[in-house]
């Protein structure tokens, strides 16, 4: 049997006091915890990227990290992208360049390419497709996706 | 009141009606279901890949503190009927209910044996170890050439195949593990391979692939006190879950309501049902609680899907011209553990690009110890057509001719006959052969060492089936369309679209929702290219039906005969005797307080009302093989479609696209590795090796636009067929890069590293 524990984190701007098990990924923690269900399980094993977000700064696998891991920790996901009710220009692009079809991936994706463009404004194609290269997309065949980051970027 | 006409929606790229949810993680995929006291479950599975179950004991299971429930097959009732029909044929009732739970044995690595449910994923995990199952393990059959031999281990000797005639038909009074077999044909093979004055005549191989859907599989279910049943789930049709779901738990299909949530791709194999019956049964034993079941990725690779390994083997005959005069195909198909591959498909496409006068194609489907296949994409077109073309090339080489110039010579053409006894309709093999051979791709040189360049054609039939709509105008003019079909890509955008077009109003004022099967008519499954086709027409007829019941109401009003009233699509206006006109947005304002508002509905049978347009596509790609590593890059890809009409070009591109990474998928990187046991190896995403954004270039795709007649918008089905040429297309680019053929997919860095060896 296994032990409950108490995290304090900052979620998507807002401090947050949650109970979980020990076991609990922050993947896990965060959907059945908490109830942010954007955040996707695909493999549950760090190769998908579906489950991607941004942990004091850094992008992670919420799959691969514990819940215990998190307090004091500072943590964005998809949820928490738009500001003001406004949609950020990534999720605008996505939108308007059609780059999800299904869209079980596309959480991730928005993560992901937030991070890259915080990290790096201006990316050519193979930089778009390097830093993505951890998030599976079944669905597209990534033209659109790429096309979307690229469009968000001229944006900025 | 004047309204500007307004120009065409269809042809436009608008936001689809569920983008703002996926974009900001609100939209509820079927693992996000969330329901008060709710269980959780979990399967345990057989860690052999052929074995006898001498004794299951739950008893450890279900005295852990949080474990509410534990199922095995007795849990479920016998089979009303012995024998049920499915779409691939008839088969025994009990194996229907044995591949969710198995009985007395089990047939792959990964058959379930027991489910449970508990307070938390993490008890209902530790509750599967204190499960004990008892095995005799038997020796596994694991490929198309150990399944034929004659001392082949026979996968079903309980005898429930044995009253259905050919199905598992005993060869020399042995049993077997070959389900079936199909032969189709035209004319008369021999004459035509006598009339011919080349003949070649190969063989090719294709390996498992999975569907590779992110999404892993997951059914939530409350067996209300009442009996009644309500499933969530990740599904491509509610209606055919319900089907099936009735069917193995003996329920009547009234009392069970299916509501489809998100789903999170599923290119075929999520048209199966896997946990639904078993969250059913698990609340049934809990007393009516929620319980919601989901898969792991690796349960999803280890026991979904896959496709079928396949052997083909490719004779043609052509006279020195080129002209196609005969050709012979025989196919292999592994189903899995349970018969019915689609081997059916992948013969009745595997000549469809071509006309051929003389032509036969005979089809095994055969047995082994894998998880039970799955249609996936085109299902059985893309190792049919992989082998069909990469001969037509072999054969181009024969002849001296160009790959282009031997296709162009031989296309099919509206009015001639397949060899599965239809008849093309308007096809566009001409229209997409001159496309390609006019694209910028192809008329620009490949430069450079180890590069080469191939094409390929691709041919699937699409479908239609039944469908319904039900649409609500609402007084501030906005219309509610509800369908049955469930959108894996972008078809509610595509729906709306058709209806707005259809009755002239703003694409933003059609809300497109997908409905359960309570509250919306039967609607066959999202699947077979049918969606955006047949869901379409009833798209349309709604309207249509909608326009009928405004002129009738707005006739009252005007206290003149319907007959005089009329409605004008192009400006969404009513228009009566001498100037009297009414827009669409004031006669909804007007409905309230004249009898009351109005709903337009449509069930159709699509393919009474105009025939399933088929499609055609040809693809050209440009590779680089490094003769050290094995590994091909892909550097130029093309995919040309007839897509009768693109309603979103964008998400017709997107079909396309991401149908040609499937492809690459296949053709360079995907496959299923097995120990002798019948073991995946590389059971993750990580070494089941699908296309990353960094193995891909950008897609270039021309919309070949040949408007199908069967259709009011001249939609043709657009899914399926970009999965099929890639696997040829890239064969034929390495060959042309280095001089070697690749007889068998993926041609993996081994692969290409071994035919190097030979061929040098």
């Amino acid at each position: 049997m296994s032990q409950r524990i108490i995290v304090n984190s900052n979620i998507n701007g807002e401090n947050i006091e949650f109970m979980a098990d020990e076991r609990d990924s922050l993947l896990e923690a965060l959907r059945d915890r908490i109830g942010l269900t954007g955040v996707k399980e695909g493999c549950n094993n760090g190769n998908c990227g579906a489950c991607a977000v941004i942990m004091d700064g850094r992008l992670v696998n919420s799959c691969c990290v514990m819940a215990a891991e998190c307090q004091d920790a500072s943590i964005t996901t998809v949820e928490g992208l738009e500001k003001d009710g406004q949609l950020t220009t990534l999720q605008q692009t996505f939108l308007e360049d059609a780059a999800l079809q299904c869209g079980i991936c596309t959480p991730g994706f928005l993560v992901a390419a937030t991070a890259l463009l915080e990290f790096n404004p201006h990316p050519t194609e193979h930089e778009i497709r390097f830093w993505l290269a951890g998030n599976l997309c079944r669905c597209t065949g990534y033209d659109k996706i790429i096309r979307a980051v690229q469009h968000a970027a001229e944006r900025a | 009141m004047t309204t500007e006409s307004r120009p065409s929606i269809i042809g436009t790229r608008p936001i689809r009606p569920d983008g703002f949810d996926k974009v900001v993680g609100r939209a509820v995929y079927g693992a996000d279901v969330r329901l008060p006291g709710m269980l959780f479950g979990r399967v345990k599975r057989s860690p052999h890949a052929h074995a006898v179950i001498k004794r299951i004991d739950v008893s450890k299971a279900l005295a852990l503190p949080g474990v509410h429930a534990v199922i095995t097959h007795a849990d479920f009732p016998e089979p009303r009927e012995k024998i049920v029909q499915s779409f691939r044929g008839p088969g025994p009732a009990q194996w229907e209910i044995e591949r969710l739970l198995a009985r007395r044995k089990v047939l792959f690595k990964g058959h379930p044996v027991a489910a449970v449910c508990a307070n938390d994923l993490h008890t209902a995990e530790d509750a599967l170890d204190l499960i004990e199952v008892e095995y005799e393990v038997l020796l596994p059959v694991l490929n198309l050439h150990d399944a034929l031999l004659p001392s082949a281990p026979i996968l079903h000797d309980d005898g429930f195949a044995d009253p259905i005639k050919g199905l598992f038909d005993p060869v020399g009074g042995h049993a077997t593990n070959v389900a079936t077999r199909l032969e189709l044909g035209a004319g008369d093979v021999e004459l035509g391979f006598r009339e011919a004055d080349v003949i070649i005549e190969r063989e090719y191989e294709t390996g498992t692939y999975h569907q590779g859907y992110i999404e892993p599989h997951n059914g939530t279910a409350i067996w209300g006190p009442d009996g009644r049943l309500t499933v969530w789930t990740s599904t491509q049709g509610a209606f055919g879950m319900r089907e099936s779901i009735s069917r193995v738990l003996g329920l009547s299909i009234s009392q069970l309501r299916v509501i489809p949530a998100e789903i999170g791709g599923g290119f075929g194999a999520k048209n199966v049902m896997y946990l639904e019956p078993l969250a059913a049964l698990l609340s049934k034993k809990s007393g009516g609680r929620p319980v919601q079941v989901r898969m792991s990725n690796q349960e999803v690779l280890e026991a979904t899907g896959p496709t079928s390994a396949t052997r083909a083997w490719v004779r043609l005959g052509a006279k020195r011209d080129g002209t196609l005069v005969a050709a012979d195909v025989r196919l292999e198909y592994e189903a899995g553990a349970y018969h019915g591959s689609p081997v059916a498909g992948g013969a009745r496409c595997a000549l469809g690009p071509y006309a051929i006068p003389h032509q036969r194609v005979v089809g095994y489907d055969i047995v082994v110890n894998k998880s039970k296949v799955a249609a996936y994409r085109a299902p059985g077109a893309s190792a049919s057509e992989f082998a069909v073309e990469s001969a037509v090339d072999e054969l181009a080489q024969k002849l001296s001719m160009d790959p282009m110039e031997l296709r162009l010579k031989n296309p099919a053409r509206a009015g001639q006959r397949r060899s599965d006894g239809a008849t093309h309709g308007s096809i566009g093999t001409v229209e997409v052969m001159q496309a390609l051979v006019d694209s910028p791709h192809y008329r620009s040189e490949l430069a450079g060492k180890n590069r080469g360049r191939g094409v390929a054609m691709g041919f699937w039939q699409n479908g239609g089936g039944e469908s319904s709509a039900f649409a609500n105008v609402h007084e501030d003019g906005r219309v509610t369309l509800l369908t049955g079909s469930v959108d894996i890509g972008g078809l509610r955008a595509a729906l709306a679209m058709q209806f707005a077009e259809t009755l002239g109003i703003p694409y933003e004022d059609v809300s497109s929702l997908v409905a359960d099967t309570e509250s919306i008519g039967f609607t066959n499954n999202t699947g077979g290219s049918r969606s955006a086709f047949a869901t379409g027409w009833a798209a349309y007829q709604s309207a249509l039906d909608i326009r009928e019941q405004l002129e009738q109401r707005i006739a009252k009003i005007w206290e003149v005969d319907a007959a005089e009233v009329s409605y004008d699509p192009v400006d969404a206006t009513l228009r009566g005797p001498g100037d009297l006109m009414m827009t669409f947005k004031e006669a909804a304002r007007r409905l309230p307080h004249s009898g009351g508002m109005i709903q337009g509905h449509a069930d159709v049978v699509s393919t009474s009302l105009g025939a399933v347009g088929a499609c055609m596509a040809a693809h050209i790609v440009d590779v680089e093989v490094d003769r050290e590593t094995g590994k091909v890059t892909i550097l130029r890809y093309t995919a040309v479609q007839d897509v009768g009409r693109a309603i979103h070009p964008s998400y017709v591109e997107g079909q396309i696209q991401g149908g040609v990474a499937q492809g690459v998928g296949m053709a360079l990187s995907e496959e299923y590795v097995f120990d002798a046991s019948g073991a995946m190896r590389n059971n993750s995403l990580l070494d089941y090796r699908m296309p990353t954004a960094l193995d891909l270039p950008m897609i270039d795709v021309v919309l070949v636009e040949v408007p199908n007649p069967g259709h009011p918008y001249g939609v043709r089905g657009v899914g399926e067929v970009p999965i099929v040429p890639p696997l040829a297309a890239v064969a034929n680019a390495i060959a042309d890069a280095i001089g070697v053929r690749v007889p068998r997919l993926p041609a993996s860095p081994r692969v290409i590293l071994e035919q190097l060896e030979q061929g040098s």
